[in-house]
């Protein structure tokens, strides 16, 4: 049974939130209100997926381009599912085989995608900053699918979505994230949207990997802890989220070994019961898994992270519907 | 002004009223689903399900449509329709469907609606039952089933308030006559 109260907004009723921004580019500056209707806009997306067939036609006529300068399988593939879901025709850009080889600027290649009838752009890009660049430079709206070491927006929503999904609401819940946060653009959106849903955040991992100046962030409450014993960080931890070792960062000297990170940092059974019992276990891709997360708990019982996958399609679905038909502000 | 069309009593009498309809309409209640709009259809439709509970004895298949993203007027309206979850029981193929909805005003949501029901199977036929039908449609769409024809002027308002999402019971409309109707 439904209960209609727990719905969003009535039909009728004043919308609470209304999505007025051109762009989304970052958790940073999104109000709880607006994370929210994203995400119970995500669950009606999530209804449509689960449908026999799977597809609605309300974005058609409306054009997604996937715009990536790195490479990427999920977050292109989840946007391109979640657009088509949505019923809007999507063409995928890679840098190899396109103008960008040519020595193309950015902002005549936005320009150019504009020109061609893009209204909404999908971009990554290695750089920090650079789809701010473009969203400064093209009428189209710019989602962010990842810039550098500087925010994943989509990312932290899809995880976000899928704790709200288990845990419910998350003020006052503890999530520790772990790993390599210094260079995890990941981490530094789940910050934002987890501490404006009135989540705790512990940031753990070895101290050249942790930016000590994310510490006390939501200061006058202190809600965001850094820490460099993750045994001591999962106490009474609801959510672990483990993120991606690369490997180069043992190359620059910023861990002595992944021996001794694994020994220090993995995510493994036993950590996991230090955290309260049924602590959800989550990792946004790819894993390695055996050093940042041991293989019996990336698959084990608490582990959402095949769901995560699964939820990122709705909740781009949710943000295409927002963006494509949001009055702009 | 605001003028009460149809009090709580008189609300619940008229849904019982519906109940028996759709049951005589179909002969009985097999391969009955009520299928209500979100938001104020759903626990309409709800409660015709308990009503027919009470004088049939059978418990039909109550479900929620939502039709956000159905609307024809997605990206040209103002702020965009939110979007929930629907819920529909089971299978709807060769079923008998009564749409349920508050008020049916311009049609245009019902044909959102049928499009939306389609998506999840192919019912036998569907009817549509809603409690107050305020006229100037746009689209070639009629009732089946009606609580209250309340002819209005296009710039009023009419309302459905339900207990469940309002706190209330009643009919209401607001605004003005049209004087020269």
């Amino acid at each position: 049974m439904l209960d209609v109260r727990t719905q969003a907004a009535p039909i009728g009723a004043p919308v609470p939130t209304e999505w007025t921004r051109k762009d989304l580019l970052d958790t940073d500056t999104l109000s709880a209100d607006e994370i929210a209707l994203i995400l119970d806009t995500a669950e009606g997306m999530r209804e449509v997926r689960s449908r026999p067939v799977a597809k609605v036609a309300t974005l058609r006529g409306v054009t997604v381009v996937t715009l990536f300068y790195e490479q990427s399988t999920r977050t292109r593939a989840s946007f391109e599912v979640a657009a088509k879901a949505l019923g809007a025709d999507v063409v995928n850009l890679t840098a190899s085989g396109s103008s960008v080889e040519k020595g193309e600027s950015l902002i005549d290649t936005v320009r150019t995608l504009e020109a061609i009838g893009a209204d909404l752009l999908v971009m990554r890009h290695g750089k920090s900053g650079a789809p701010y660049l473009a969203a400064r430079n093209t009428t189209a709206g710019v989602i962010n699918g990842g810039d550098g070491t500087h925010a994943h927006p989509t990312q932290a929503l899809l995880d976000l979505f899928t704790m709200r999904c288990h845990v419910g609401d998350l003020a006052g819940k503890k999530v520790v994230i772990v790993g390599d946060v210094l260079h995890s653009r990941v981490a530094r959106s789940n910050l934002w949207s987890l501490l404006a849903s009135g989540a705790d955040v512990t940031l753990c991992g070895p101290a050249t990997l942790v930016p000590r100046s994310l510490h006390g962030a939501a200061a006058e409450e202190g809600r965001c802890t850094v820490s460099t014993d993750f045994d001591a960080a999962l106490e009474g931890a609801d959510v672990v989220m483990a993120l991606r070792m690369q490997k180069e960062r043992q190359e620059k000297g910023l861990i002595p070994s992944l021996r001794e990170y694994i020994a220090g940092y993995q995510l493994n059974a036993r950590r996991l019961a230090l955290a309260r019992p049924g602590a959800l276990v989550m990792h946004p891709g790819p894993m390695n898994e055996g050093i940042e997360i041991s293989p019996e708990v990336a698959h084990g019982l608490t582990s959402v992270i095949e769901e995560q996958v699964a939820n990122g399609v709705a909740v781009r679905m949710a943000i295409l519907y927002l963006m494509a038909t949001a009055r702009h502000a | 002004m605001t003028t009460l069309y149809l009090g709580p009593d008189e609300l619940s009498r008229t849904i019982r009223r519906l109940g028996h309809e759709i049951v005589e309409n179909n002969h009985g209640t097999e391969g009955l689903v009520l299928v209500g709009l979100l938001s104020r259809g759903y626990p309409l439709a709800r409660r015709l399900g308990a009503a027919i509970r009470e004088f049939e004895g059978v418990e039909i298949p109550v479900g929620a449509l939502d039709i956000g993203l159905y609307r024809d007027d997605v990206t040209r309206r103002g702020a965009p329709p939110p979007v929930r979850p629907s819920d529909i029981p089971g299978s709807i193929d060769g079923k008998t469907i009564v749409l349920v909805d508050d008020v049916l005003f311009t049609g245009r949501s019902i044909r959102a609606a049928l499009d939306a029901l389609l998506d999840f199977g192919r019912p036998a036929r569907v009817r549509l039952a809603v409690m107050v039908d305020r006229g100037h449609r746009e689209l070639p769409i009629r009732p089946d089933f009606v609580g209250k024809n309340i002819p209005t002027a296009l710039v009023q308002k009419v309302q459905v308030r339900l207990a469940e999402v309002d706190g209330e019971d009643g009919v209401y409309v607001y605004g003005e006559e049209a004087t020269h109707a």
